[in-house]
């Protein structure tokens, strides 16, 4: 196992049942890039109570609240020592390699070989930041929300934030409450309420099935690895914070930075679309909820129907937007993240850089597993709670493969 | 409404379109195509396009016939107006583009189209190309189009099937994005 995050803590969960010998590596402490790599105010998108992993529920008495990220430390460390996970902390590996056995990974602490390794690295350990970043003005500094802590670590100044994601929306209220006004630019993002008919999103989601629709199931595998973190929020009044919100605290929207010229970024004209694509995708999936309430029957234990304003874009979104008139002075990157696999000396990535698996098993790499990624096997699976059917199937097939078949 | 079981045509082999995505994703190299066209000038602003190859699947390709386009500019420019302006082959373009993808998206869909119609119009101020304003720049500073679509469907699903056609246009990116553009005088 490398990575002791909870997909990998689950994934050793399930190995330790089957009695199947194994060690996790973990570069830092348990829950690593949760203590390392993210803000401050930073609160997990998903309800108290759906952060559950096989062996341990939450049992706290704010089942509807969203963890901040100290509770999800310590979420994750009682996990760790629920599964009591042999660990090798602060060990950090190197390179992986195919040898004689299986896989050699080399670590700065010693050696291992074993015929099965599973990566449960993150999905999010780089910042995606666009080539176009390359031509931003010297004068300004540039932020990637991995680096991003709170507001007071920029200069002052308006501010433009890219992307328009979980991390961009939460990052651009932080900092425009600050006092440095923030321009957001909006690229294609997936539109939700916190609640709907009284209820948590995620709750609908969960209930609905939709969270455990599978990776062979969706029409468009390509396009649903690739769906961009909802527009979501979790905090104590259980907020909405989609565009509309924003733009009533005076964020202004502007289209995707599309290129970046003579100091001039250029807006894409795209964005009227992009906010209509999103509500009507928030409405099916609102009408999802719907039909589903009226087939259970549950019409009157839960608040009426209803549908949200549309996304509020203006009516000639500007096309370009000086960076070198010294009134942006920060840039926040918020377009998106990748896992990093630097140091993997195996052929199993695409051209792209992307790892080819099917739904975990990585391919033409046998005993080599994934798991913690986007849709990797189901719509959940990279929420916390998305790790244990994901681990459980991971684990069924590397017991077949190491001919360890029966559990324990 | 009716239920039928005739199958839903409106012409697009959407088929051929998944399984040439499906080609092209593990033959990247064969996906990579360009457009062509050469243009005469004929004599004050008329001018007369000819399209007919273009590069694609790996080698040269061409129509089933050739094409041409004369443009020109209207009697109010003081020109002969031998055909549509330039930029109105560009508004031609992007209605194009986005009723070819509303057909394809709908195909996709299961929806049977009745009727689709466009309307374009972009908005230009002149001062820009006359350069009677340096601040007025020379394209258009907005195009509206309005479709007019009857299909065997809701209003929100026909909604859906415009909105994802502008996401999946070629002309709809070309214009609301940047390109580089070389021109070159041999």
């Amino acid at each position: 196992m490398i990575g002791a995050g909870h997909a990998g803590l689950a994934v050793s969960h399930f190995l330790s049942q089957r009695s199947i010998g194994h060690v996790v590596i973990e570069r830092g402490e348990v829950a690593n890039t949760w203590r390392t790599e993210r803000w401050d105010s930073l609160r997990l998108l998903t309800p108290n109570w759906q952060s559950r992993l096989p062996g341990l529920e939450y049992d706290g008495d704010d089942p509807d609240g969203y963890m901040t990220m100290p509770e999800v430390i310590e979420f994750i460390d009682t996990y760790a020592k629920t599964v009591d996970a042999p660990l090798s902390t602060h060990t950090t590996v190197k390179s992986l390699r195919p040898n004689h056995e299986g896989y050699e990974v080399v670590t700065d602490d010693g050696t291992w070989s074993s015929p099965t390794v599973v990566l449960a690295t993150g999905g999010f350990n780089l910042a995606n930041i666009p080539a176009i970043a390359d031509a931003v003005p010297g004068s300004i500094e540039t932020v990637t929300p991995l680096q991003y802590r709170g507001p007071d670590q920029l200069p002052d100044g308006a501010v433009l934030v890219v992307g328009a994601s979980a991390t961009g929306i939460q990052i651009a209220e932080e900092v425009h409450a600050s006092g440095r006004p923030v321009t957001l630019s909006v690229g294609e993002h997936v539109r939700l309420p916190r609640v709907y008919r009284g209820k948590d999103i995620m709750w609908w989601m969960d209930r609905t099935g939709v969270l455990d629709e599978r990776y062979d199931e969706v029409d468009d595998l390509v396009r649903a690895r690739n769906i961009p973190s909802p527009q979501l929020v979790g905090t104590p009044e259980r907020r909405t914070l989609d565009l509309n919100a924003l733009t009533d605290q005076g964020v202004r929207l502007v289209g995707r930075v599309a290129g970046i010229v003579d100091g001039r970024a250029q807006l894409s004209g795209s964005m009227r679309n992009l906010c209509n694509l999103a509500d009507l995708k928030m409405d099916r999936l609102l009408g999802t909820i719907d039909d589903w309430v009226l087939e259970n029957g549950l019409e009157r234990e839960v608040e009426a129907s209803h549908r949200f304003a549309p996304t509020r874009v203006e009516e000639s979104p500007p096309v370009s937007l000086d960076l070198a008139d010294g009134r942006i002075s920060s840039i926040i990157w918020a377009t998106g993240f990748r896992p990093d696999y630097s140091w993997l000396h195996a052929r199993v990535l695409d051209r792209k850089g992307r790892l080819r698996h099917d739904a975990g098993v990585v391919t033409d790499a046998p005993g080599l597993y994934r798991i913690g990624l986007n849709m990797l096997r189901r719509r959940k699976s990279s929420f916390i709670h998305g790790a244990e059917d994901d681990a459980r199937d991971l684990t069924d097939h590397l017991a077949a493969f190491a001919g360890v078949d029966s559990p324990v | 409404m009716t239920t039928t079981d005739t199958p839903v045509n409106n012409g697009v082999n959407v088929q051929a379109l998944l399984d040439a995505r499906n080609a092209l994703v593990d033959a990247p190299e064969a996906a990579q195509f360009t457009w062509k066209a050469s243009t005469e000038w004929k004599g004050g602003t008329h001018s007369h396009s000819v399209v007919e190859e273009f590069f694609g699947l790996g080698g040269d390709q061409a129509h089933r016939t050739i094409f041409t386009f004369d443009a020109d500019h209207p009697e109010v420019f003081a020109s002969e107006d031998h055909g549509a302006t330039p930029v109105e082959f560009v508004l031609v373009g992007l209605a194009s583009c986005l009723t070819a993808g509303v057909a394809a998206v709908a195909q996709n869909r299961g929806i049977q189209l009745n009727s689709v119609t466009a309307t374009i119009e972009g908005d230009m101020d002149i001062l820009g190309i006359l350069g009677g304003d340096p601040e007025v720049r020379n394209g258009f500073n907005h195009i509206k189009v309005k479709y007019d679509i009857d299909a065997d469907a809701s209003q929100e699903d026909i909604e859906a099937l415009v909105a994802q056609s502008q996401k999946r246009s070629a002309v709809f990116d070309v214009i609301t994005n940047p390109t580089n553009v070389t021109v070159e005088v041999n």
